[in-house]
Protein backbone atom coordinates (compact mmCIF):
# COMPACT_ATOMS: atom_id res chain seq x y z
CA UNK A 1 0.00 0.00 0.00
CA UNK A 2 2.65 2.31 1.09
CA UNK A 3 4.53 1.64 -2.16
CA UNK A 4 1.53 2.42 -4.39
CA UNK A 5 0.74 5.48 -2.43
CA UNK A 6 4.26 6.86 -2.77
CA UNK A 7 4.30 5.95 -6.47
CA UNK A 8 1.04 7.87 -6.96
CA UNK A 9 2.45 10.85 -5.10
CA UNK A 10 5.51 10.70 -7.33
CA UNK A 11 3.38 10.59 -10.47
CA UNK A 12 1.23 13.46 -9.23
CA UNK A 13 4.30 15.50 -8.37
CA UNK A 14 5.85 14.77 -11.74
CA UNK A 15 2.66 15.75 -13.52
CA UNK A 16 2.42 19.05 -11.67
CA UNK A 17 6.12 19.77 -12.23
CA UNK A 18 5.68 19.15 -15.95
CA UNK A 19 2.75 21.55 -15.85
CA UNK A 20 4.88 24.20 -14.17
CA UNK A 21 7.70 23.73 -16.67
CA UNK A 22 5.22 23.92 -19.55
CA UNK A 23 3.86 27.13 -18.08
CA UNK A 24 7.28 28.85 -18.14
CA UNK A 25 8.60 27.46 -21.39
CA UNK A 26 11.07 29.78 -23.07
CA UNK A 27 11.14 28.82 -26.71
CA UNK A 28 9.23 26.58 -29.07
CA UNK A 29 12.41 24.58 -29.46
CA UNK A 30 12.05 23.24 -25.92
CA UNK A 31 8.71 21.73 -26.82
CA UNK A 32 10.26 19.70 -29.58
CA UNK A 33 11.99 17.12 -27.45
CA UNK A 34 15.78 17.01 -27.38
CA UNK A 35 17.28 20.50 -27.51
CA UNK A 36 20.03 21.37 -29.92
CA UNK A 37 23.34 22.01 -28.23
CA UNK A 38 24.71 25.50 -28.84
CA UNK A 39 27.79 26.63 -30.69
CA UNK A 40 31.18 25.47 -29.36
CA UNK A 41 33.88 27.64 -27.84
CA UNK A 42 35.76 29.76 -30.30
CA UNK A 43 39.04 31.66 -30.19
CA UNK A 44 37.78 34.97 -31.54
CA UNK A 45 34.31 36.31 -30.91
CA UNK A 46 31.80 37.99 -33.15
CA UNK A 47 28.62 39.89 -32.37
CA UNK A 48 25.21 38.23 -32.52
CA UNK A 49 23.92 37.54 -35.99
CA UNK A 50 20.87 39.58 -35.03
CA UNK A 51 22.90 42.76 -34.54
CA UNK A 52 23.19 44.74 -37.75
CA UNK A 53 24.66 48.15 -36.84
CA UNK A 54 27.07 49.39 -39.49
CA UNK A 55 29.12 52.44 -40.27
CA UNK A 56 27.59 54.53 -43.05
CA UNK A 57 29.75 54.98 -46.12
CA UNK A 58 29.78 58.18 -48.17
CA UNK A 59 28.08 58.21 -51.57
CA UNK A 60 31.39 58.94 -53.29
CA UNK A 61 33.10 56.50 -55.65
CA UNK A 62 36.63 56.67 -54.27
CA UNK A 63 36.33 55.00 -50.87
CA UNK A 64 40.07 55.26 -50.09
CA UNK A 65 39.46 58.94 -49.43
CA UNK A 66 36.59 60.09 -47.29
CA UNK A 67 34.80 59.21 -44.10
CA UNK A 68 32.52 56.53 -42.66
CA UNK A 69 30.09 57.44 -39.89
CA UNK A 70 29.50 55.80 -36.49
CA UNK A 71 25.85 54.76 -35.94
CA UNK A 72 25.51 56.91 -32.82
CA UNK A 73 21.83 56.03 -32.32
CA UNK A 74 22.70 52.34 -32.13
CA UNK A 75 25.59 52.35 -29.63
CA UNK A 76 25.13 52.12 -25.88
CA UNK A 77 26.99 53.93 -23.13
CA UNK A 78 30.05 55.96 -23.99
CA UNK A 79 32.63 53.61 -25.54
CA UNK A 80 32.36 53.14 -29.29
CA UNK A 81 32.91 49.55 -30.44
CA UNK A 82 36.23 49.60 -32.31
CA UNK A 83 34.62 48.05 -35.38
CA UNK A 84 32.19 51.00 -35.51
CA UNK A 85 34.68 53.82 -34.76
CA UNK A 86 34.32 56.43 -37.48
CA UNK A 87 36.96 56.54 -40.22
CA UNK A 88 38.56 59.41 -42.11
CA UNK A 89 41.34 58.57 -44.53
CA UNK A 90 43.25 60.70 -46.99
CA UNK A 91 45.05 57.94 -48.82
CA UNK A 92 43.48 54.64 -47.85
CA UNK A 93 44.26 52.28 -44.96
CA UNK A 94 47.85 51.01 -45.20
CA UNK A 95 48.85 47.50 -44.19
CA UNK A 96 51.75 47.87 -41.78
CA UNK A 97 53.75 45.02 -40.26
CA UNK A 98 54.44 46.01 -36.64
CA UNK A 99 57.72 44.08 -36.76
CA UNK A 100 59.11 46.53 -39.30
CA UNK A 101 57.34 49.71 -38.17
CA UNK A 102 59.57 52.46 -36.72
CA UNK A 103 58.97 55.81 -35.03
CA UNK A 104 61.67 58.43 -35.65
CA UNK A 105 62.03 61.43 -33.35
CA UNK A 106 64.42 64.07 -34.69
CA UNK A 107 64.87 67.74 -35.50
CA UNK A 108 65.51 70.08 -32.56
CA UNK A 109 66.43 67.32 -30.08
CA UNK A 110 69.67 66.45 -28.28
CA UNK A 111 69.48 62.79 -29.30
CA UNK A 112 67.49 61.66 -32.35
CA UNK A 113 65.88 58.31 -31.56
CA UNK A 114 64.28 55.44 -33.43
CA UNK A 115 61.79 53.23 -31.60
CA UNK A 116 60.47 49.84 -32.66
CA UNK A 117 57.02 48.76 -31.48
CA UNK A 118 58.74 46.44 -28.98
CA UNK A 119 60.77 49.42 -27.68
CA UNK A 120 57.60 51.45 -27.18
CA UNK A 121 55.85 48.62 -25.34
CA UNK A 122 58.76 48.41 -22.87
CA UNK A 123 58.20 51.98 -21.72
CA UNK A 124 55.82 53.09 -18.94
CA UNK A 125 52.30 53.18 -20.38
CA UNK A 126 49.03 54.83 -19.53
CA UNK A 127 45.42 54.32 -20.59
CA UNK A 128 42.84 57.04 -20.93
CA UNK A 129 39.37 57.34 -22.35
CA UNK A 130 38.82 60.16 -24.81
CA UNK A 131 36.79 61.02 -27.85
CA UNK A 132 38.17 61.71 -31.29
CA UNK A 133 36.02 63.97 -33.45
CA UNK A 134 36.64 64.91 -37.07
CA UNK A 135 36.83 68.69 -37.47
CA UNK A 136 34.26 68.26 -40.25
CA UNK A 137 31.71 66.49 -38.05
CA UNK A 138 28.21 67.99 -38.50
CA UNK A 139 29.38 69.80 -41.60
CA UNK A 140 26.29 68.56 -43.41
CA UNK A 141 24.18 69.87 -40.57
CA UNK A 142 25.57 73.36 -40.61
CA UNK A 143 24.01 75.03 -43.61
CA UNK A 144 20.74 73.50 -44.67
CA UNK A 145 20.73 70.97 -41.79
CA UNK A 146 20.02 68.36 -44.38
CA UNK A 147 21.51 65.27 -42.73
CA UNK A 148 18.53 62.97 -42.14
CA UNK A 149 20.03 60.88 -39.32
CA UNK A 150 22.27 61.44 -36.31
CA UNK A 151 24.70 58.98 -37.89
CA UNK A 152 25.21 61.30 -40.85
CA UNK A 153 24.95 64.55 -38.89
CA UNK A 154 27.17 63.65 -35.91
CA UNK A 155 28.71 60.24 -36.65
CA UNK A 156 32.26 61.54 -37.05
CA UNK A 157 32.86 61.32 -33.32
CA UNK A 158 33.77 58.15 -31.43
CA UNK A 159 35.20 57.37 -28.01
CA UNK A 160 37.72 54.74 -26.97
CA UNK A 161 40.07 53.79 -24.18
CA UNK A 162 43.51 54.41 -25.66
CA UNK A 163 46.73 52.86 -24.33
CA UNK A 164 50.26 53.94 -25.07
CA UNK A 165 53.20 56.06 -24.01
CA UNK A 166 53.03 59.73 -23.12
CA UNK A 167 54.61 61.79 -25.90
CA UNK A 168 56.29 63.93 -23.22
CA UNK A 169 58.17 60.83 -22.03
CA UNK A 170 59.52 60.11 -25.51
CA UNK A 171 60.49 63.76 -25.91
CA UNK A 172 62.42 63.75 -22.61
CA UNK A 173 64.29 60.69 -23.81
CA UNK A 174 65.27 62.59 -26.95
CA UNK A 175 65.95 65.84 -25.05
CA UNK A 176 64.08 68.81 -26.53
CA UNK A 177 66.34 71.74 -27.49
CA UNK A 178 65.47 75.21 -26.33
CA UNK A 179 63.70 77.14 -29.06
CA UNK A 180 61.65 74.15 -30.21
CA UNK A 181 57.98 75.09 -30.30
CA UNK A 182 56.26 72.74 -32.75
CA UNK A 183 56.24 69.07 -33.68
CA UNK A 184 55.60 67.85 -37.20
CA UNK A 185 53.78 64.50 -37.00
CA UNK A 186 53.81 62.27 -40.06
CA UNK A 187 51.84 59.14 -40.91
CA UNK A 188 53.01 56.10 -42.86
CA UNK A 189 49.98 56.10 -45.15
CA UNK A 190 50.55 56.45 -48.88
CA UNK A 191 50.18 60.26 -48.72
CA UNK A 192 52.40 60.60 -45.60
CA UNK A 193 49.80 62.77 -43.85
CA UNK A 194 51.49 65.61 -41.93
CA UNK A 195 50.30 67.97 -39.20
CA UNK A 196 52.17 70.50 -37.05
CA UNK A 197 51.31 70.37 -33.36
CA UNK A 198 52.33 72.84 -30.65
CA UNK A 199 54.99 71.39 -28.31
CA UNK A 200 53.07 72.77 -25.33
CA UNK A 201 50.18 70.34 -25.94
CA UNK A 202 52.64 67.46 -26.32
CA UNK A 203 54.07 68.19 -22.89
CA UNK A 204 50.54 68.29 -21.48
CA UNK A 205 48.65 65.17 -22.51
CA UNK A 206 49.36 63.78 -25.99
CA UNK A 207 49.53 60.00 -26.15
CA UNK A 208 51.47 57.83 -28.61
CA UNK A 209 48.95 55.02 -28.65
CA UNK A 210 49.13 51.38 -29.70
CA UNK A 211 46.06 50.10 -27.85
CA UNK A 212 42.34 50.74 -28.31
CA UNK A 213 39.61 49.27 -26.15
CA UNK A 214 41.75 46.42 -24.87
CA UNK A 215 43.24 45.34 -28.18
CA UNK A 216 45.76 46.70 -30.66
CA UNK A 217 44.61 49.69 -32.72
CA UNK A 218 42.35 48.75 -35.60
CA UNK A 219 44.09 49.24 -38.99
CA UNK A 220 41.69 52.06 -39.84
CA UNK A 221 42.57 53.71 -36.54
CA UNK A 222 46.28 53.81 -37.26
CA UNK A 223 47.66 50.33 -36.58
CA UNK A 224 50.21 49.92 -35.17
CA UNK A 225 50.75 53.46 -33.79
CA UNK A 226 48.95 56.79 -33.70
CA UNK A 227 48.79 60.10 -31.90
CA UNK A 228 45.87 60.65 -29.56
CA UNK A 229 45.46 64.33 -28.74
CA UNK A 230 42.71 64.64 -26.13
CA UNK A 231 40.04 67.12 -27.21
CA UNK A 232 41.68 68.20 -30.47
CA UNK A 233 40.37 67.80 -34.01
CA UNK A 234 40.67 64.29 -35.41
CA UNK A 235 42.99 65.19 -38.27
CA UNK A 236 45.78 66.19 -35.87
CA UNK A 237 45.61 62.73 -34.21
CA UNK A 238 47.97 61.42 -36.90
CA UNK A 239 47.48 57.71 -37.64
CA UNK A 240 50.13 55.17 -38.68
CA UNK A 241 52.60 57.48 -36.92
CA UNK A 242 56.15 57.09 -38.23
CA UNK A 243 57.93 60.39 -37.60
CA UNK A 244 58.00 63.33 -35.18
CA UNK A 245 60.21 66.31 -36.01
CA UNK A 246 60.79 69.09 -33.49
CA UNK A 247 60.92 72.56 -35.03
CA UNK A 248 60.70 76.24 -34.13
CA UNK A 249 57.76 76.84 -36.50
CA UNK A 250 54.78 75.07 -38.04
CA UNK A 251 55.30 73.43 -41.44
CA UNK A 252 52.14 74.94 -42.97
CA UNK A 253 51.24 71.64 -44.64
CA UNK A 254 48.23 71.23 -46.88
CA UNK A 255 46.09 69.86 -44.03
CA UNK A 256 46.74 72.88 -41.81
CA UNK A 257 46.34 75.58 -44.47
CA UNK A 258 44.10 74.68 -47.40
CA UNK A 259 42.09 72.21 -45.29
CA UNK A 260 40.96 72.30 -41.64
CA UNK A 261 41.03 76.11 -41.66
CA UNK A 262 37.81 78.04 -41.10
CA UNK A 263 36.69 80.73 -43.55
CA UNK A 264 35.21 83.84 -41.95
CA UNK A 265 32.86 86.39 -43.55
CA UNK A 266 35.73 88.91 -43.94
CA UNK A 267 37.55 86.49 -46.24
CA UNK A 268 40.19 85.53 -43.69
CA UNK A 269 40.51 81.98 -42.42
CA UNK A 270 41.15 80.87 -38.87
CA UNK A 271 44.10 78.50 -38.66
CA UNK A 272 45.23 75.93 -36.08
CA UNK A 273 41.72 75.73 -34.67
CA UNK A 274 42.53 72.58 -32.74
CA UNK A 275 40.06 72.36 -29.85
CA UNK A 276 36.70 70.70 -30.40
CA UNK A 277 34.32 72.82 -28.35
CA UNK A 278 31.45 71.62 -26.14
CA UNK A 279 28.76 69.82 -28.11
CA UNK A 280 25.88 67.44 -27.59
CA UNK A 281 23.24 65.68 -29.65
CA UNK A 282 20.09 63.71 -28.91
CA UNK A 283 20.44 60.19 -30.30
CA UNK A 284 16.93 59.13 -29.27
CA UNK A 285 14.62 60.37 -30.61
CA UNK A 286 16.61 61.27 -33.73
CA UNK A 287 16.14 61.40 -37.49
CA UNK A 288 14.94 58.23 -39.19
CA UNK A 289 13.55 56.64 -36.01
CA UNK A 290 9.86 55.91 -35.37
CA UNK A 291 8.12 56.12 -32.00
CA UNK A 292 5.54 53.38 -31.47
CA UNK A 293 2.93 55.74 -30.01
CA UNK A 294 2.32 58.14 -27.18
CA UNK A 295 3.70 57.17 -23.78
CA UNK A 296 6.98 56.69 -21.96
CA UNK A 297 10.39 56.94 -23.62
CA UNK A 298 13.89 57.71 -22.41
CA UNK A 299 15.46 60.61 -24.26
CA UNK A 300 19.18 59.95 -24.53
CA UNK A 301 22.23 61.32 -26.26
CA UNK A 302 25.92 62.14 -26.05
CA UNK A 303 27.83 65.23 -24.92
CA UNK A 304 31.52 66.07 -25.07
CA UNK A 305 34.00 68.91 -24.82
CA UNK A 306 37.63 69.20 -25.86
CA UNK A 307 38.16 71.62 -22.97
CA UNK A 308 37.35 69.18 -20.19
CA UNK A 309 34.40 67.58 -18.46
CA UNK A 310 30.74 68.01 -19.29
CA UNK A 311 29.05 69.74 -16.36
CA UNK A 312 25.49 69.93 -17.57
CA UNK A 313 23.21 68.87 -20.40
CA UNK A 314 19.79 70.45 -20.77
CA UNK A 315 17.06 68.99 -22.95
CA UNK A 316 14.09 70.79 -24.48
CA UNK A 317 11.05 69.04 -25.96
CA UNK A 318 9.09 72.21 -26.76
CA UNK A 319 11.12 73.98 -29.47
CA UNK A 320 13.50 75.49 -26.93
CA UNK A 321 10.77 77.08 -24.81
CA UNK A 322 11.79 75.29 -21.62
CA UNK A 323 14.88 73.24 -20.74
CA UNK A 324 15.27 70.41 -18.22
CA UNK A 325 18.51 69.05 -16.76
CA UNK A 326 19.27 65.56 -18.05
CA UNK A 327 20.98 62.94 -15.91
CA UNK A 328 24.67 62.46 -16.72
CA UNK A 329 26.37 59.06 -16.66
CA UNK A 330 29.42 58.72 -14.44
CA UNK A 331 32.32 58.88 -14.57
CA UNK A 332 32.34 62.16 -16.47
CA UNK A 333 35.85 62.13 -17.92
CA UNK A 334 37.57 65.12 -19.52
CA UNK A 335 37.49 65.09 -23.33
CA UNK A 336 35.39 61.91 -23.32
CA UNK A 337 31.85 61.17 -24.42
CA UNK A 338 29.30 61.60 -21.62
CA UNK A 339 25.91 59.90 -21.89
CA UNK A 340 22.85 61.90 -20.88
CA UNK A 341 19.35 60.57 -20.19
CA UNK A 342 15.97 62.10 -19.44
CA UNK A 343 12.65 60.32 -18.83
CA UNK A 344 9.95 61.60 -21.21
CA UNK A 345 6.25 61.01 -21.64
CA UNK A 346 5.37 61.79 -25.22
CA UNK A 347 1.84 63.17 -25.59
CA UNK A 348 1.61 62.12 -29.21
CA UNK A 349 1.83 65.64 -30.59
CA UNK A 350 4.53 67.14 -32.79
CA UNK A 351 7.61 68.01 -30.72
CA UNK A 352 11.03 69.57 -31.33
CA UNK A 353 13.65 67.80 -29.21
CA UNK A 354 17.16 69.17 -28.69
CA UNK A 355 20.02 69.24 -26.17
CA UNK A 356 22.46 71.89 -24.95
CA UNK A 357 25.76 71.06 -23.23
CA UNK A 358 27.81 73.12 -20.78
CA UNK A 359 31.40 72.15 -20.00
CA UNK A 360 33.50 72.69 -16.89
CA UNK A 361 34.84 76.00 -18.24
CA UNK A 362 31.27 77.35 -18.31
CA UNK A 363 31.12 77.28 -22.12
CA UNK A 364 27.55 76.75 -23.31
CA UNK A 365 26.88 75.02 -26.64
CA UNK A 366 25.61 77.70 -29.04
CA UNK A 367 22.60 77.67 -31.35
CA UNK A 368 23.00 77.49 -35.11
CA UNK A 369 21.86 81.11 -35.38
CA UNK A 370 24.51 82.28 -32.88
CA UNK A 371 27.28 80.51 -34.80
CA UNK A 372 26.18 81.87 -38.17
CA UNK A 373 25.94 85.41 -36.77
CA UNK A 374 29.62 85.31 -35.79
CA UNK A 375 31.19 82.89 -38.27
CA UNK A 376 29.05 83.34 -41.38
CA UNK A 377 27.41 80.83 -43.67
CA UNK A 378 30.62 79.44 -45.18
CA UNK A 379 32.05 78.25 -41.92
CA UNK A 380 32.89 74.64 -42.58
CA UNK A 381 34.70 72.86 -39.77
CA UNK A 382 34.25 72.83 -35.97
CA UNK A 383 30.48 73.13 -36.06
CA UNK A 384 29.26 72.48 -32.51
CA UNK A 385 25.80 74.02 -32.70
CA UNK A 386 22.64 72.68 -31.08
CA UNK A 387 20.86 70.17 -33.29
CA UNK A 388 17.07 69.87 -33.07
CA UNK A 389 15.03 66.84 -34.20
CA UNK A 390 11.34 66.95 -35.03
CA UNK A 391 9.00 64.22 -33.74
CA UNK A 392 5.91 64.16 -35.97
CA UNK A 393 2.44 63.21 -34.73
CA UNK A 394 2.74 59.80 -36.42
CA UNK A 395 5.87 59.10 -34.37
CA UNK A 396 8.38 59.47 -37.18
CA UNK A 397 11.43 61.64 -36.49
CA UNK A 398 13.03 63.95 -39.04
CA UNK A 399 15.57 66.73 -39.21
CA UNK A 400 14.00 70.12 -38.68
CA UNK A 401 14.38 71.21 -42.29
CA UNK A 402 12.60 68.01 -43.40
CA UNK B 1 76.68 80.65 -0.42
CA UNK B 2 72.93 80.03 -0.65
CA UNK B 3 72.96 81.45 -4.17
CA UNK B 4 75.82 79.15 -5.21
CA UNK B 5 74.04 76.08 -3.86
CA UNK B 6 70.84 77.11 -5.62
CA UNK B 7 72.77 77.62 -8.84
CA UNK B 8 74.41 74.17 -8.63
CA UNK B 9 71.02 72.58 -7.96
CA UNK B 10 69.59 74.30 -11.00
CA UNK B 11 72.41 73.08 -13.26
CA UNK B 12 72.00 69.52 -11.94
CA UNK B 13 68.24 69.62 -12.52
CA UNK B 14 68.89 70.86 -16.04
CA UNK B 15 71.33 68.05 -16.77
CA UNK B 16 68.98 65.44 -15.33
CA UNK B 17 66.15 66.71 -17.47
CA UNK B 18 68.38 66.37 -20.50
CA UNK B 19 69.59 62.83 -19.91
CA UNK B 20 67.54 59.82 -21.02
CA UNK B 21 65.81 58.05 -18.15
CA UNK B 22 64.97 54.74 -19.82
CA UNK B 23 67.56 54.39 -22.56
CA UNK B 24 65.13 52.52 -24.81
CA UNK B 25 65.35 53.07 -28.58
CA UNK B 26 68.48 53.58 -30.65
CA UNK B 27 70.28 56.40 -32.39
CA UNK B 28 69.41 56.61 -36.09
CA UNK B 29 72.17 57.19 -38.61
CA UNK B 30 72.15 60.52 -40.51
CA UNK B 31 71.28 58.51 -43.66
CA UNK B 32 68.24 56.98 -41.97
CA UNK B 33 67.03 60.43 -40.96
CA UNK B 34 67.62 61.83 -44.44
CA UNK B 35 65.72 58.97 -46.01
CA UNK B 36 62.68 59.56 -43.82
CA UNK B 37 62.72 63.35 -43.59
CA UNK B 38 60.66 64.54 -46.53
CA UNK B 39 59.28 67.64 -44.82
CA UNK B 40 59.53 71.06 -46.45
CA UNK B 41 59.30 74.32 -44.53
CA UNK B 42 57.19 77.20 -45.86
CA UNK B 43 60.44 79.11 -46.62
CA UNK B 44 61.44 76.29 -48.98
CA UNK B 45 63.97 74.58 -46.68
CA UNK B 46 63.96 70.92 -47.65
CA UNK B 47 63.08 71.42 -51.33
CA UNK B 48 65.23 69.00 -53.36
CA UNK B 49 67.17 69.57 -56.55
CA UNK B 50 65.30 69.59 -59.81
CA UNK B 51 63.37 72.00 -61.99
CA UNK B 52 60.49 72.38 -64.38
CA UNK B 53 58.34 74.77 -66.38
CA UNK B 54 54.61 75.04 -67.01
CA UNK B 55 55.16 74.01 -70.61
CA UNK B 56 56.72 70.74 -69.41
CA UNK B 57 54.06 70.32 -66.73
CA UNK B 58 51.17 70.53 -69.21
CA UNK B 59 51.85 67.07 -70.61
CA UNK B 60 52.36 65.42 -67.18
CA UNK B 61 49.19 67.10 -65.96
CA UNK B 62 47.12 65.73 -68.84
CA UNK B 63 48.30 62.19 -68.09
CA UNK B 64 48.33 62.13 -64.29
CA UNK B 65 46.05 64.89 -62.98
CA UNK B 66 43.34 65.95 -65.45
CA UNK B 67 41.09 62.96 -64.73
CA UNK B 68 40.25 64.31 -61.25
CA UNK B 69 41.16 68.00 -61.48
CA UNK B 70 39.71 68.67 -64.95
CA UNK B 71 41.64 69.48 -68.14
CA UNK B 72 42.02 73.12 -67.12
CA UNK B 73 42.25 72.66 -63.34
CA UNK B 74 38.62 73.62 -62.86
CA UNK B 75 37.94 70.49 -60.80
CA UNK B 76 36.06 67.28 -61.48
CA UNK B 77 33.01 65.52 -60.12
CA UNK B 78 35.04 63.35 -57.84
CA UNK B 79 36.80 63.74 -55.59
CA UNK B 80 34.98 66.94 -54.81
CA UNK B 81 36.81 70.08 -53.72
CA UNK B 82 39.54 69.43 -56.23
CA UNK B 83 39.62 72.65 -58.29
CA UNK B 84 43.14 74.06 -58.64
CA UNK B 85 42.42 77.25 -60.54
CA UNK B 86 40.37 80.40 -60.05
CA UNK B 87 38.52 81.85 -57.11
CA UNK B 88 40.72 84.94 -56.64
CA UNK B 89 38.65 87.56 -54.85
CA UNK B 90 35.89 85.05 -53.99
CA UNK B 91 36.80 84.38 -50.37
CA UNK B 92 34.48 87.10 -49.01
CA UNK B 93 31.64 86.13 -51.33
CA UNK B 94 28.70 83.83 -50.49
CA UNK B 95 30.35 81.13 -52.61
CA UNK B 96 34.08 81.18 -51.93
CA UNK B 97 36.15 79.08 -54.34
CA UNK B 98 39.21 77.77 -52.53
CA UNK B 99 42.00 76.77 -54.90
CA UNK B 100 45.78 76.78 -55.02
CA UNK B 101 45.51 80.24 -56.59
CA UNK B 102 42.93 81.76 -54.26
CA UNK B 103 43.61 80.07 -50.92
CA UNK B 104 46.94 78.29 -50.45
CA UNK B 105 49.30 80.61 -48.52
CA UNK B 106 52.72 79.03 -49.29
CA UNK B 107 54.18 77.87 -52.61
CA UNK B 108 56.55 75.21 -51.11
CA UNK B 109 53.51 73.56 -49.42
CA UNK B 110 52.03 72.95 -52.86
CA UNK B 111 55.23 71.23 -54.00
CA UNK B 112 55.29 69.19 -50.78
CA UNK B 113 51.70 68.05 -51.14
CA UNK B 114 51.95 67.09 -54.81
CA UNK B 115 55.18 65.24 -54.04
CA UNK B 116 53.80 63.36 -51.01
CA UNK B 117 50.20 62.72 -51.90
CA UNK B 118 49.59 62.96 -55.64
CA UNK B 119 48.38 61.49 -57.85
CA UNK B 120 45.70 60.11 -55.59
CA UNK B 121 45.87 56.56 -56.94
CA UNK B 122 49.69 56.32 -56.92
CA UNK B 123 51.21 58.83 -54.50
CA UNK B 124 54.97 59.18 -54.48
CA UNK B 125 55.51 58.09 -58.08
CA UNK B 126 56.28 61.51 -59.60
CA UNK B 127 59.92 62.51 -60.13
CA UNK B 128 61.15 65.74 -58.56
CA UNK B 129 61.34 67.35 -62.01
CA UNK B 130 57.76 66.30 -62.71
CA UNK B 131 56.61 67.82 -59.42
CA UNK B 132 58.39 71.12 -60.20
CA UNK B 133 56.85 71.21 -63.67
CA UNK B 134 53.36 70.33 -62.39
CA UNK B 135 53.50 73.04 -59.74
CA UNK B 136 54.71 75.45 -62.43
CA UNK B 137 51.74 74.48 -64.64
CA UNK B 138 49.25 74.95 -61.77
CA UNK B 139 50.79 78.32 -60.83
CA UNK B 140 50.82 79.36 -64.49
CA UNK B 141 47.12 78.49 -64.91
CA UNK B 142 46.52 80.77 -61.90
CA UNK B 143 48.56 83.62 -63.41
CA UNK B 144 51.08 83.45 -60.57
CA UNK B 145 54.03 82.73 -62.90
CA UNK B 146 54.57 82.74 -66.65
CA UNK B 147 54.43 79.74 -69.00
CA UNK B 148 58.23 79.62 -69.39
CA UNK B 149 59.33 80.56 -65.88
CA UNK B 150 61.62 77.89 -64.45
CA UNK B 151 60.70 76.60 -61.01
CA UNK B 152 63.42 75.14 -58.80
CA UNK B 153 64.15 75.18 -55.07
CA UNK B 154 65.23 78.83 -55.22
CA UNK B 155 62.57 80.33 -57.48
CA UNK B 156 59.73 78.37 -55.87
CA UNK B 157 60.69 79.61 -52.39
CA UNK B 158 60.56 83.22 -53.62
CA UNK B 159 56.96 83.07 -54.88
CA UNK B 160 54.50 85.00 -52.75
CA UNK B 161 51.07 83.39 -52.96
CA UNK B 162 48.05 85.71 -53.41
CA UNK B 163 46.43 84.61 -50.11
CA UNK B 164 49.67 84.68 -48.08
CA UNK B 165 48.15 86.97 -45.43
CA UNK B 166 44.70 85.40 -45.42
CA UNK B 167 45.06 83.39 -42.22
CA UNK B 168 44.45 84.45 -38.61
CA UNK B 169 45.00 82.65 -35.29
CA UNK B 170 42.18 80.82 -33.48
CA UNK B 171 40.20 83.36 -31.42
CA UNK B 172 37.78 80.84 -29.90
CA UNK B 173 35.82 80.79 -27.70
CA UNK B 174 34.12 83.45 -29.81
CA UNK B 175 30.62 82.31 -28.84
CA UNK B 176 29.18 80.25 -26.00
CA UNK B 177 30.90 82.07 -23.16
CA UNK B 178 28.90 82.07 -19.98
CA UNK B 179 27.07 85.34 -19.49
Amino acid sequence: MAGRSSRRRFLEATASLTGILAGCKRSPEEDEGPRRIGRPLRVYGERSEFEKSLRALPTTKILEVGQSYTPLAEVYGTITPSALHYERHHSGVPTIDPATHRLLIHGMVERPLIFTMDDLRRLPSISRVCFIECAGNSHAGYGPRDAPTVQLSHGLVSCSEWTGVRLSLLLSEAGVQSGAKWILAEGADAAKMQRSIPLEKAMEDILVAYGQNGEALRPEQGYPLRLVIPGWEGNANVKWLRRLKLTDQPYMTRDETSKYSDSMPDGNARQFTFVMEAKSVVTFPSGGQKLAGAGFYEITGLAWSGRGRIDRVEVSTDSGGTWQDAGLSEPRLPAALTRFRLPWRWDGREAIVQSRATDETGYVQPSHETLVAVRGANYEYHNNCIRPWKVLADGSVTDVAG
Amino acid sequence: MWLVRFGVALVCAGLLAQSPKYGVGRTPSPEEIRAMDISILPDGTGLPEGQGTAAEGREVYARRCARCHGPKGQGGDEPKQSPLVGGRGSLKSPKPLKTVGSYWPYAPSVWDYVNRAMPLDRPGTLTHNQVYSLVAFIFSMNGIIGENDVLDAKTLAKIRMPNRDGFVPDPRPDVGKKK
